[in-house]
């Protein structure tokens, strides 16, 4: 979806503040948050780019006030609400009043803690041959989903070189929508900066994406 | 707070007055214990793990072998996940880390532009500034604008290469060594390994720096 989420080229926003000695954590509800977002994660109650696509469903002027982890835990709470495992009168009562809904994979206990702290695989075998080899030129679709999408704007339309093929993995934009896996090949495909940004762009400058076959068409 | 288990942090237990968003999460981590959704104890122990034991010395580790093992660093470039994996003491590597390598001719810089994409497992949880507005906006656009933020300047012939993680594969930097470190060893190089240096906004620490 084009929300303010999809941030890449955007004016405006400021200078980059880097914090010193920064904290791992800036207050004790951050790491709840954090934790929570992991624990149902692993507990199978929804998929990360479903977890993604409530962060970019949160309305613009909320989103772009909210601190990271405010972020992370209105898109926790309102996914929880519509996914049916809470309801709107519990988050107000702050209590549990209705029977809980069964979790896909079982609640996540403290011995399967360390097995989820290794980032999860989502390559899958290749339904189909690749389209595209390294170095064939191809052109970022002009597409403008309502829903989730990994494709930034800033690409669109544009012509890159394949770099990299990773493979076939989970097509977000199906898994967010929970349509299934929907596995696709998996590019990294470089664009020139001045491409992207014109002429008074940096000359020197190469932007790559990962790339999701469908988000691209051959070019010449 | 309906759940009486033992916090590692008590700090605000004794406040009078809790902000509103803390207020919500502790009723919506009330509401998910009491529905068997979550383990109190398993989210204390998921905090704790990135709190003490997953940080930027793991990717450091990481950089200083390839600074010093040639076959490590062929291995590193070619398939990251597996070259990692291959490190008893580095565990927990995710699925397709991809480690680029800077040299005198190009510098690489890794963004998510969408999110907050890193390789959590080598370096600990994003900084504030990974997340937020201006790096996200920016990086694809002035990378050398962003840099000056960090006080880095570039030669303006090196080409800067920005790898913005819009899938599941993490990047990694893999920084120069830098000069005057001959015969040090794995552990000492490692020290110089920022992690500013492995997301590609900053340069190792110079020998003789302060740490």
């Amino acid at each position: 979806m084009n929300g303010v989420h999809d941030m890449g080229g955007m004016d405006g926003f400021g200078k980059v503040e880097p914090e010193p000695n920064e904290p791992v954590f800036h207050a004790e509800w951050e790491s709840r948050v954090l934790a929570m977002v992991r624990a149902m994660g692993a507990a199978g109650a929804f998929n990360i780019d479903t977890s993604r696509f409530y962060r970019e469903m949160i309305p613009p002027h909320v989103y772009l006030s909210s601190s990271y982890y405010k972020k992370w835990f209105l898109g926790l709470e309102e996914m929880l609400i519509e996914k049916g495992y809470l309801t709107r009168e519990e988050v107000a009562a702050g209590h549990a009043m209705q029977p809980a809904k069964a979790l896909k994979h079982g609640k996540l206990k403290v011995e399967g803690v360390e097995r989820t702290m290794v980032r999860g695989k989502f390559a899958r075998p290749a339904p189909a041959p690749a389209k595209f080899n390294i170095g064939d030129r191809v052109r970022a679709r002009n597409i403008h989903p309502a829903t989730h999408t990994r494709l930034p704007r800033y690409v669109r339309g544009h012509v890159g070189v394949v770099e990299l093929n990773h493979g076939c993995h989970v097509f977000p934009d199906s898994a967010a929508m929970e349509l299934g896996e929907n596995p696709q090949w998996l590019y990294t495909v470089v664009f020139e900066g001045r491409d992207l940004w014109g002429e008074d762009g940096d000359p020197t400058l190469k932007v790559s994406i990962d790339a999701f076959e469908p988000y691209l068409d051959p070019a010449q | 707070m309906s759940h009486d288990h033992d916090h590692h942090h008590h700090h605000d237990h004794d406040h009078s007055e809790l902000s509103e968003t803390e207020l919500r999460v502790r009723a919506l981590e009330t509401i998910l214990t009491e529905k068997g959704y979550v383990e109190p104890a398993a989210l204390d122990a998921i905090i704790q793990a990135y709190e003490t034991k997953i940080g930027p010395h793991n990717g450091a580790r990481v950089v200083a072998k390839a600074w010093t093992d040639p076959a490590f660093k062929k291995a590193l470039l070619e398939d990251g996940s597996k070259a990692i994996g291959t490190l008893g003491h580095v565990s927990r590597v995710g699925d397709h880390l991809v480690v680029v390598e800077n040299t005198p001719a190009r510098h690489n810089m890794v963004v998510c532009t969408l999110c907050s994409c890193y390789p959590w497992e080598m370096l600990g949880l994003p900084p504030v500034w990974y997340k937020a507005a201006p790096y996200r906006s920016r990086a694809v656009k002035d990378p050398r604008g962003v840099l000056a933020d960090f006080d880095v300047t570039l030669p303006k012939e090196i080409e800067i290469r920005v790898w913005d993680s819009t899938a599941e594969t993490r990047f990694l930097v893999l920084p120069m060594r830098p000069e005057g470190t001959e015969g040090w060893s794995e552990e000492q190089l490692a020290e110089l390994v920022t992690r500013d240096s492995m997301i590609g906004t900053g340069f190792p620490r110079q020998p003789g720096a302060p740490s």
